[in-house]
């Protein structure tokens, strides 16, 4: 039998990143300070897993103003979608395996 | 560390995140206590003018009263009207600092997507049912404005529950079978109303200040 461990995205191996993809799963968009507030890490942090999720198209990015702030927004994207259920298959399928 | 340990913590972080992104879970069991008390405080004191024995008009002067009457203003001159804005504006602030106590432990801002969400949700059964009473007032027919606010306030908990801590959903279908109980007791609809909004939302806020404030 194959290891379920291959199926697991090391894309998603970290707290913060889990906490991003479940957080764009439920919310149609979400912006900067929302989820920082929401994980409560430090700017340079949470931007720098949001760089790394970008980078491999996973969620999409858009800027925006409110007022004269800039309001950047985050949202899932197709790709990331089908990508982080398959992830939770994985966990599901190694939890089980496990039993 | 064991696999499997791993992998259901990781989902019940995923979860509790969905949750927590998608849910105003700063609402208050006190929130729904002190909302019941002012319900009930106002229930009582408007006893004596809904079953008439007190004049309800506050001012008595006859022609002021008529000019007033083809006008919506002569509500401001009822007893009633002044009883049931305090009553209500009570509730809302005391049930607002509740909330406010139980979001600042927690660390959640009050005004976030959720709250809004929640708030937006909560209004548009209000707010139609505030329009249909007031319209139900004009045309005298005040035996239905107990049932009617019951019903609109049920639906109104109903579509929020979506929003919110998923137990305000049985606050608002035990609302909405009340006031619809009531539409069969037109006349009763002072008892209903504090049986609802006081009695209901007390029972409710006990229920969840043990479920969810006793520990934290």
């Amino acid at each position: 039998m194959k290891n379920p461990i291959d199926h697991l995205n090391k894309l998603f191996d970290s707290r913060v990143r889990l906490g991003i993809m479940s957080t764009l799963m439920v919310n149609a968009d979400m912006n900067f300070n929302e989820l920082k507030e929401l994980l409560q890490i430090t700017d340079g942090n949470l931007a720098s897993h949001l760089k790394a999720l970008e980078a491999q198209n996973i969620i999409s990015v858009s800027k925006g103003f409110i007022g004269r702030k800039t309001n950047t927004m985050y949202r899932i994207t197709k790709f990331g979608e089908k990508a982080f259920k398959a992830h939770l298959d994985a966990l599901e399928k190694m939890i089980r395996a496990t039993k | 560390m064991n696999q499997q340990q791993q992998s259901l913590e990781t989902l019940q972080n995923i979860r509790s995140m969905m949750e927590q992104s998608s849910r105003f879970i700063s609402l208050s069991g006190l929130s729904g206590i002190s909302a019941g008390i002012c319900a009930l405080t106002g229930a009582a004191v408007s006893y004596d003018y809904v079953y008439g024995y007190k004049d309800y008009i506050i001012n008595e002067n006859v022609a002021i009263v008529q000019a007033l009457a083809k006008d919506y203003s002569i509500l401001l001159n009822t007893w009633l009207f002044w009883i049931a804005a305090a009553t209500f504006l009570s509730a809302l602030l005391s049930a607002f600092f509740f909330t406010w106590v139980k979001s600042r432990k927690q660390g959640i801002p009050l005004w976030g997507k959720t709250a809004k969400r929640l708030m937006i949700n909560m209004c548009i059964p209000l707010l139609a049912g505030a329009i249909f009473i007031f319209r139900m007032l004009h045309f005298g027919t005040f035996g239905l404005v107990a049932p009617g606010c019951l019903i609109f306030y049920g639906l109104a908990l109903i579509n929020a529950s979506k929003y919110t801590l998923p137990e305000v959903r049985y606050l608002g279908y035990a609302q909405l079978v009340l006031g619809i109980i009531n539409l069969w007791f037109v006349g009763y609809g002072l008892y209903f109303w504090a049986a609802g909004f006081g009695i209901l939302h007390i029972a409710y806020g006990v229920y969840m200040w043990w479920i969810y404030d006793r520990n934290a």
